[in-house]
C-alpha cells in the first residue's frame, strides 16, 4: 500500500511539476470560460432548465472531456517506456497491479483538478441570478460524480492504449479515437436505431450524453454508475495483462 | 537456497527475439564478492542478459540465478536483492536529487529513520551532498550517472548490475566513477558491461567476453593476456644495411618470421616474430654490438588486452581462445 502511494504521489507530481499539467489546466479552463459565456448567453431567454444541465449542453464541455484525456493519459507509459525510466522502474520490487493503479489514480486526480474551475462558473451564475432555484448543490455534486465516472472510463482507456506503445502521439490518437466514437454512439441511437427495439435499447445503455443529462438533473442511475465502474475495471485489468505481458515473450 | 555460494548462476540461456538470436547457450558464473565485466561490441547481448538477470523480461529458455533464487519465478524476491542502472541511465528528470532517491528507496521497500539513514549514506558516497535540492534534469552527465549509481545502492543490494556506467562521461568524471564502483566491490558483488577495455582492465577482477550472444573467452584480465604472451613479437629499430639484415633475420634460428620497413633515411623498423614467444632481446644486442650498428629502439610487445578483445571479437575469424 505504502508503494502504491509513493508512486501515486510521484506520477501526479509528474503532471503537477512540469508545464505540461498547467498546459492542460489551462485548456480547459479556457474551454469552460467560453461554455460559460455561451451559457450567460443563453440564459438571456428565460428557460425551465437547471443551469448544469444547460451548461454541460454546451458543446465546449464535452470537448474538454474528449481531448484533455487522451492528453493527460498518453504520457503514463508511453513516456516512460520511451525515456527508459520504465526499465528502472519494473525493476525495483513494484507489483504490476501497484504501477497500474497508482497511474490510473494520479491521472484521474489530476483531472477532477481540472475540473475545479467549474464549480466558480457555478458560483458566479448562482451569486448573479435572480433565480435560486435554477441552482442547487446536489445537481452540482451529480454532475460532478458524472464527470468523475465519465473520466474513469476514459482515462483507463487511456492508460490501456498509452501502455501498448512507446510512442506518446499514437496513444493519445489510440484514446481520442475511443472517446470520440464512445460519445458519438450517443447519437447513433436516434440516427439508425430505430429499425429495432434490441438495438434502440442497448445504445441507451452506452449513451454518454443521456446519462451526463441524467448526471446534471441530479439523478443517479444504478445501472449507469455499474456501467462505468464495470467497463473502467475491464480496461484496468486488460492494461493490467499488457504490462504484465513483457514477462510472456 | 543454494549454498554453493554463487551470486549468478547462468545455464544454457538463449533469448529470441523475432527474427533474431540476442543470446545463445549462455552459461557462467560469478562468485559473491566478484567485480565481473562483461565486454564485447554493440549487439552482442551484454543489455539482454543484464536485463534477463534483473527480472525485466524472461529468458526463451535456460535458467538464470541471482543468490540461488530464479530469476523468473521468484522475481520479486530477487529484485530485492538486485541494484540495476539500465544503460543510458533514465532517470525522472523533472524530479530534484534527493526527492528521486527517497522515492526509489521508498518504492524498494525502505521506510521512515532507515530509510532516511540510507538516503544520507548513499548521497554521501556518491558525492552528490551538495546537489541534493537540484533538479536532475539540469545536472551534468557525470552526476546524473552517479544519481543512478545512489539509486542503484540504496537498499544495499547484493548484487549490482550497471550497463555501461561510464558511457558519455569525460575523462575525469570515468575516473570517479570507476573509483565508485571499485570501492563498491568490497562489499557488493558487481556486474558491469562495457564496450571499452581499460574501464574493465582496471575495474575488474574478471573479464567475459561476448560477441554475438555467446561467451568467447572469460578469466581474469591478466590470464587473458598470458594465454596470448606466446605470440608476443619483438621490434628493434636501427640503422643498418639492408642487405646484411635481411640476411641476419635470415640466419638467426629464433626468428619465426620478421618484417623490415624503412622509417628514416637510415633507421629500420623490423618485427620480429620469436618460436615459442622466446625473448631473444639479449641476442639482438649483442649481434648489434658485434656488427657495430646503431640501436635505438628494442622493445617487446606483449598482446593487451585490448589486443585480445580485438582479435576475439573479430567478426570473420571464428577461432576460440578455450
Amino acid at each position: 500500500m505504502r508503494v502504491f502511494f509513493t508512486l501515486t504521489r510521484r506520477e501526479l507530481a509528474g503532471f503537477l511539476v512540469s508545464i505540461a499539467g498547467y498546459v492542460i489546466i489551462a485548456m480547459a479552463v479556457f474551454l469552460m470560460g467560453l461554455s460559460f459565456s455561451v451559457l450567460v448567453g443563453k440564459l438571456e431567454v428565460p428557460t425551465p432548465m437547471p443551469i448544469v444541465e444547460l451548461f454541460y449542453m454546451t458543446p465546449f464541455f464535452w470537448l474538454i472531456l474528449i481531448l484533455s484525456v487522451p492528453v493527460i493519459t498518453m504520457r503514463l507509459f508511453a513516456l516512460e517506456k520511451y525515456s527508459g525510466t520504465y526499465e528502472t522502474l519494473m525493476t525495483t520490487p513494484v507489483g504490476d497491479w501497484q504501477v497500474v493503479l497508482a497511474k490510473f489514480t494520479a491521472s484521474l486526480i489530476f483531472y477532477m483538478l481540472m475540473w475545479i474551475p467549474l464549480i466558480g462558473c457555478m458560483y458566479v451564475l448562482s451569486r448573479y441570478s435572480n433565480d435560486a432555484a435554477a441552482f442547487n448543490w446536489v445537481s452540482i455534486g451529480t454532475t460532478y460524480l458524472g464527470i468523475f465516472l465519465v473520466g474513469a472510463l476514459f482515462m483507463s482507456v487511456g492508460l490501456l492504449a498509452s501502455s501498448l506503445t512507446r510512442n506518446q502521439i499514437v496513444a493519445a490518437m489510440v484514446s481520442l479515437a475511443f472517446t470520440v466514437s464512445v460519445f458519438l454512439l450517443s447519437f447513433a441511437g436516434e440516427k439508425f436505431g430505430m429499425e429495432t427495439d434490441w438495438m434502440n435499447e442497448a445504445l441507451r445503455y452506452v449513451a454518454m450524453v443521456d446519462h451526463m443529462q441524467d448526471f446534471a438533473r441530479g439523478i443517479v442511475d444504478t445501472r449507469q454508475v455499474a456501467f462505468y465502474l464495470t467497463l473502467s475495471s475491464f480496461f484496468l485489468f486488460l492494461t493490467y495483462r499488457v504490462v504484465q505481458s513483457r514477462r510472456w515473450k | 537456497m543454494s549454498g554453493n555460494g554463487y551470486m549468478i548462476e547462468v545455464s544454457n540461456l538463449t533469448k529470441r527475439y523475432a527474427g533474431h538470436v540476442a543470446i545463445s547457450n549462455l552459461s557462467f558464473t560469478v562468485e559473491r564478492g566478484e567485480i565481473v565485466g562483461l565486454l564485447g561490441p554493440n549487439g552482442a547481448g551484454k543489455s539482454t542478459t543484464m536485463r534477463i538477470l534483473s527480472c525485466f523480461m524472461p529468458a526463451t529458455s535456460g535458467t538464470a540465478r541471482v543468490a540461488g533464487l530464479d530469476v523468473f519465478h521468484d522475481a520479486d524476491e530477487v529484485r530485492r536483492r538486485i541494484g540495476f542502472m539500465p544503460e543510458n541511465n533514465p532517470l525522472y528528470t523533472e524530479m530534484r536529487v534527493r526527492e528521486y532517491v527517497k522515492f526509489r528507496a521508498r518504492i524498494k521497500g525502505l521506510y521512515g529513520a532507515k530509510m532516511r539513514d540510507r538516503v544520507d549514506t548513499v548521497l554521501q558516497q556518491c558525492g552528490l551532498t551538495d546537489v541534493t535540492k537540484k533538479m536532475i534534469g539540469v545536472l551534468s552527465k557525470g552526476y546524473r550517472q552517479r544519481v543512478g549509481l545512489a539509486d542503484a545502492l540504496v537498499h544495499e543490494p547484493e548484487l549490482i548490475i550497471l550497463d555501461e556506467p561510464t558511457i558519455g562521461l569525460d575523462p575525469d568524471q570515468i575516473r570517479s566513477v570507476r573509483q565508485l564502483i571499485k570501492d563498491l566491490g568490497k562489499k557488493h558483488t558487481v556486474l558491469i558491461s562495457s564496450h571499452i577495455l581499460p574501464e574493465v582492465e582496471m575495474t575488474c577482477s574478471r573479464v567475459l567476453i561476448m560477441r554475438g550472444g555467446h561467451i568467447l573467452a572469460a578469466d581474469s584480465p591478466a590470464n587473458l593476456e598470458k594465454a596470448l604472451s606466446h605470440e608476443n613479437q619483438i621490434v628493434v629499430e636501427l640503422a643498418a644495411p639492408i642487405e646484411d639484415l635481411t640476411i641476419c633475420w635470415e640466419q638467426m634460428a629464433e626468428v619465426e618470421h620478421f618484417d623490415i620497413a624503412p622509417i628514416d633515411s637510415d633507421y629500420f623498423r623490423c618485427s620480429l616474430t620469436p618460436v615459442n614467444g622466446a625473448d631473444i632481446r639479449p641476442q639482438i644486442f649483442n649481434m648489434v654490438k658485434e656488427r657495430g650498428w646503431t640501436l635505438r629502439e628494442l622493445s617487446r610487445s606483449r598482446y593487451s588486452l585490448e589486443d585480445i578483445y580485438v582479435r576475439v571479437t573479430r567478426p570473420q575469424s571464428e577461432e576460440e581462445l578455450y
